[in-house]
């Protein structure tokens, strides 16, 4: 893992952890963008976590490009010291998987995707050496999942699979990305799941969609009362398939505004995690047990 | 309320100068595209700066006057008229209770900026009053305007009329548009054939943009360094692990058609960047149509820097002009 840093026109500096992901890139980059934030830098105005990357916007007037450069780098050390464990929660997310609105808009985009003639779990199933959507749909929810990174459009959640590298799935994006996606679709790019937070375009893979409002400008959903955007990075999350008539009763209860998701406290040590996935993992949806 | 909105034009939105400290979570800066011209518009109605104004794209709103007001335009070209009687631009005028403001097609420029004494009073979400249609944020009820809505604005005792900003301090995009870069980001990526081509390459703005983005065409398709693709990037070489978008990042995706992110950007995704726009440029890129012809001119950090105080210089001498 090399850190690289580099500018974004005279407004922004980025900071790319390694070329690709993993969850020690993840965590340095969280650890030192926490570092940047308790610095306080004069003249940052935002700090952006990604997923193996974060960013630093920052008004030149107040601190030179060039001075910002080395108080940054200054502070490398800082995350690459700093505990790699997170205090965080895992939250239970239901998942309505192949359901009628997303089918309707995969088959309205089908000329844009590698394979016209299935569907996209059918795709991604194959292209994984799965024999059928199903067992892909197993994979998919059978072990955690960690925000890594919120963003693309309001509180859309990034997610990377809890798994060895080797089991984690990889799809490609749509050929040309589509024009509409349903609010609340469950996606698949590269080797991140996502949530579209809203409707609109996107070039994720859709699998799925959940009844469970992630953000909410007007603040009406009980969960969201206190901000907007229910995600962020660090979180787990443990998908939860249900079917149409779940579904209908989760939507119900979010209407009548008393639905609350299940969510648990737990720690996440990447120590631990990398010592042992799977005893990991059941330790941390035991704790939904509980919720 | 102040403003009836009889007509909307194209596409007229509550802009100010945007929500910064929400992008981590997805929720871009937004305000005006062209900050200058919404920062001038205000000073001609001695706003604050950065008072809520409308800011309206292509074709011009009309609107009824509920209660008389001091108004300014300034953007693009585009005729003033108030009860179909000419208005200069760049300049404070008086519209009364009862008249209506409308304008005639625009001319040269892409973006108006109207700024009526009092600013623009909804309710601000997150620190301010832009709107942020894809979140359903700020702005009148989280949208662009429509027919009927009724607009507050705050209530001021009249200002001056003929209030005035000379030519020579207006800021616009030449032609064709020069647009200044700072290479970096993901610039490492393409050859260095392709480096130099784009910049001497020939660009006109597609019909794809927006204050998300502007897409430009023409040029030649970008060359990439080889490589094996990096785990999670995909397998297109323009792809990258998701990483968060600068404003004014220059994105290529496939090696084609490259586009600027403008204030309403998403805040990031998986294509690679080949360096952004200086901050001093990003104005003139909210000014420019469809089809404006466009070139790309690589500059040094310190050019950056002096072209930045240089447009903090303009703005410092239209407040003295205005006293």
């Amino acid at each position: 893992m090399k850190t690289r840093y580099t500018y974004g026109g005279d407004e922004h500096v980025y900071i790319e952890m390694d070329e690709e992901m993993s969850l020690d890139a993840f965590f340095k980059g969280l650890s030192m963008s926490n570092a940047v934030r308790d610095a306080n830098i004069p003249g940052v105005t935002e700090i952006c976590p990604a997923n193996a990357s974060f960013q630093v916007k920052f008004d030149p007037d107040v601190t030179l490009p060039d001075d910002m450069l080395e108080k940054l780098k200054e502070l490398e050390h800082v995350g690459e010291a700093a505990d790699k464990r997170l205090e965080t929660r895992i939250i239970e997310i239901p998942v309505y998987y192949q359901d009628p609105w997303t089918h309707e808009t995969l088959m309205r985009f089908r000329e844009r995707h590698q394979d016209p003639n299935g569907t996209d779990l059918d795709y991604a199933a194959k292209i994984n050496g799965f024999n059928s959507a199903e067992e892909f749909i197993e994979a998919h929810h059978a072990q955690p999942w960690f925000v890594s990174m919120v963003g693309f459009v309001a509180g859309l959640p990034f997610l990377y699979q809890l798994v060895e590298r080797e089991k984690q799935l990889q799809v490609p994006k749509y050929l040309r990305p589509r024009t509409d996606t349903p609010k609340l679709t469950v996606g698949y790019g590269g080797c991140f799941s996502c949530i579209y937070s809203v409707r609109g375009a996107g070039g994720y893979q859709m699998f799925g969609i959940t009844p469970m409002p992630i953000f909410d400008p007007e603040q009406k959903v009980k969960y969201l009362q206190d901000f907007m955007v229910f995600f962020k990075p660090g979180d787990i999350v443990k998908w939860k398939p249900i079917d149409r008539t779940e579904y209908d009763r989760i939507i119900a209860e979010v209407e009548a505004g008393h639905y609350q998701p299940k969510i648990a406290s737990v720690t996440f040590d990447l120590e631990e995690f990398n010592a042992d996935m799977s005893g990991t993992n059941a330790k941390l949806m035991e704790a939904l047990n509980d919720a | 309320m102040t403003l009836k909105i009889k007509n909307p034009g194209l596409s007229t939105s509550i802009q100010d100068l945007g929500r910064p400290g929400y992008f981590h979570l997805g929720i871009p800066i937004g305000g005006a595209m062209d900050r200058f011209a919404l920062r001038a518009a205000n000073m001609l109605v001695e706003n604050d700066e950065e008072a809520a104004c409308l800011e309206a794209v292509f074709l011009g709103p009309e609107i009824e006057f509920l209660e008389d007001r001091v108004v300014a335009v300034t953007g693009a070209n585009m005729p003033i008229k108030v009860d179909g009687e000419p208005r200069q631009a760049w300049s404070s005028f008086l519209v009364k209770a009862g008249q209506t403001l409308g304008f005639d097609f625009l001319k040269t420029g892409a973006r108006i900026y109207i700024a009526i004494s009092g600013g623009i009073t909804t309710k601000p979400a997150l620190g301010s009053r832009s709107t942020y249609p894809i979140g359903a944020l700020g702005g009148f009820e989280g949208r662009n305007l429509q027919s009927g809505d009724e607009v507050p604005t705050g209530q001021m005792e009249l200002k001056t009329e003929g209030r005035k900003i000379p030519v020579n301090l207006r800021r616009g995009p030449s032609d064709p548009a020069e647009l200044r870069v700072l290479p970096g980001l993901y610039w490492h990526r393409i050859t260095e054939a392709s480096q130099k081509q784009f910049f001497g390459g020939e660009w006109a703005v597609a019909p794809e943009a927006d204050r998300m983005g502007y897409r430009f065409k023409g040029g030649n398709a970008l060359e990439f360094v080889d490589r094996d693709q990096p785990f999670g990037a995909g397998s297109d070489p323009s792809n990258i692990v998701d990483g968060c978008y600068s404003y004014g990042s220059i994105q290529v995706p496939g090696g084609t058609e490259p586009i600027v992110l403008h204030r309403d950007a998403v805040s990031g995704g998986g294509y690679f960047t080949i360096g952004a726009i200086i901050s001093a440029d990003m104005d003139l890129i909210g000014q420019l149509q469809p089809h404006t012809q466009a070139r790309f001119v690589k500059v040094s950090m310190e050019e950056a820097l002096a072209a930045r105080k240089e447009r903090q210089k303009m703005l410092s001498s239209i407040r003295q002009v205005l006293g």
